[in-house]
């Protein structure tokens, strides 16, 4: 028997690990192909502590439905569930990231304004994710914020530098913030289940870290001499499933092996 | 059977045999990532362990090699728990971890109050060269090789290194 707080928390816990492998898999794009070597490593090893978070997300997902007698379709999978099986075998609905962080990397200006507002909103959710009622999300919470927070300095600074920096790269800033400002509303635009959670004192309440992330956001753009965006229409849906076409190219390429060979192992 | 007679203390001596795949100076202990070893009465024996960085692939491979070591020491249930509060730090490595490590070349984190801030275009942490002891080195990459370095260069000696940095 699945109680109500159960169910949400799986959802809840699937929706925090499916941001962090949507995006670090965008990051690892980058591997090879970043503008100096210094930087390619830099994005990779983003990636790689993203993943990371994702990863205990996942294992913890798992462990709790498998507790539960809740059984999501996961495609062919049989039996128990693991990490694996809710990265590789979810659809395209069953992902609940933000759009956000589906968004293609376009150029280094995109990817890197994109790491940084989503590491802001993660900078703060994890502050308060912390004090969840749930000791191994706060765990989580508390391990991964010291690696947020190093993505955090890392991609504030590049925004300041590309934003201040020559004609061409202020421009390049000026067309990523075009192309994503329109899907940060949906960061602090609580999912039902988010709703939940956070009735529960399990997840947090984002309309509490909602004004730090604005404060942040324009302390950095002013440094970075770049103007911050009026009110434009937001986008919204992935937390609830509704992705942008991108979302099912990334699946494609991130679930391919699984779904030609099942359960092929390296 | 000879694992009645194994206590606590002998297996963290033989946890001293598990190294890092990817420093192989440092073992388990010195890393400071095995939190406790408890002897269940079923004879199963439980090792605790926390991971350094989320997504450092050389956890995994430290946990089967703890598995392999416990094994071949007659040990049939094994359990190999991970713990992930409170978070590892680099305060948790060993003085003998940081001294082995710099034998090895890698600059030893700095205590973490020192450093570790979260300014902007923050001066580099003043890092001390492991192969001529100077401090006139500067940043090359805050990313490295593996989660846990970044690489600097001594204006000295004009050797690069590693620097395990401060987490």
């Amino acid at each position: 028997m699945v109680t109500q707080s159960t169910n949400q928390l799986i959802n809840y816990t699937l929706h925090l690990a499916d941001d962090t492998l949507i995006l670090g898999h965008r990051n690892s794009e980058w591997c090879g192909h970043g503008p100096v070597l210094e930087q390619d490593i830099a994005i990779t090893n983003i990636s790689l502590d993203l993943i990371g978070q994702a990863r205990n997300f996942y294992q913890y997902a798992a462990k709790l439905i498998n507790k539960s007698s809740q059984t999501p379709s996961l495609g062919e999978g049989k039996g128990e569930v693991s990490e694996d099986t809710l990265a590789y075998l979810r659809d395209n609905r069953e992902f609940k990231n933000c759009l956000l962080v589906e968004q293609p990397n376009g150029d280094w200006a995109k990817t890197i304004l994109r790491q940084f507002l989503f590491s802001s909103y993660q900078f703060y959710l994890y502050q308060q994710l912390q004090n969840s009622s749930d000791g191994q999300l706060a765990a989580i919470a508390e391990k991964s914020l010291k690696e947020v927070t190093y993505h955090l300095r890392w991609s504030s600074e590049w925004v300041i530098r590309s934003g201040d920096g020559t004609e061409e790269s202020h421009q390049r800033m000026l067309n990523a913030i075009d192309e994503l400002w329109m899907y940060t509303g949906e960061l602090f635009e609580a999912a039902s289940y988010e709703l939940q959670a956070a009735s529960y004192e399990i997840g947090i309440n984002l309309a509490s870290i909602k004004s730090k992330w604005e404060e942040k956001v324009k302390e950095i753009f002013n440094e970075a001499t770049l103007p911050y965006p009026g009110k434009v229409f937001m986008q919204t849906g992935g937390k609830e499933g509704r992705h942008t076409e991108h979302l099912g190219y990334i699946l494609a390429e991130l679930q391919f092996m699984q779904r030609a060979y099942p359960n092929s192992e390296w | 059977m000879i694992t009645h007679k194994i206590d606590k203390h002998t297996i963290y001596s033989y946890l001293e045999e598990v190294r890092d795949p990817e420093i192989p100076v440092l073992n388990v202990i010195d890393m400071g990532i095995v939190r406790d070893v408890i002897l269940h009465d079923d004879d199963q024996v439980e090792i605790i362990i926390t991971p350094t960085y989320s997504g450092c692939p050389a956890m995994d491979v430290i946990s089967m090699n703890i598995r392999v070591m416990l094994s071949t020491l007659g040990f049939k249930k094994i359990k190999i728990t991970e713990v992930l509060a409170p978070a590892w730090t680099t305060d948790w490595m060993t003085e003998e971890g940081k001294r082995k490590l710099k034998e090895y070349g890698i600059a030893p984190p700095n205590p973490k109050p020192q450093v570790c801030n979260e300014k902007l275009f923050a001066p580099n942490e003043a890092i001390q060269c492991p192969h001529c002891n100077s401090w006139h080195t500067h940043r090359v990459s805050e990313f490295g090789s593996t989660p846990c370095k970044a690489l600097y260069v001594c204006d000295d000696c004009k050797e690069p290194f590693d620097y395990f940095k401060c987490h």
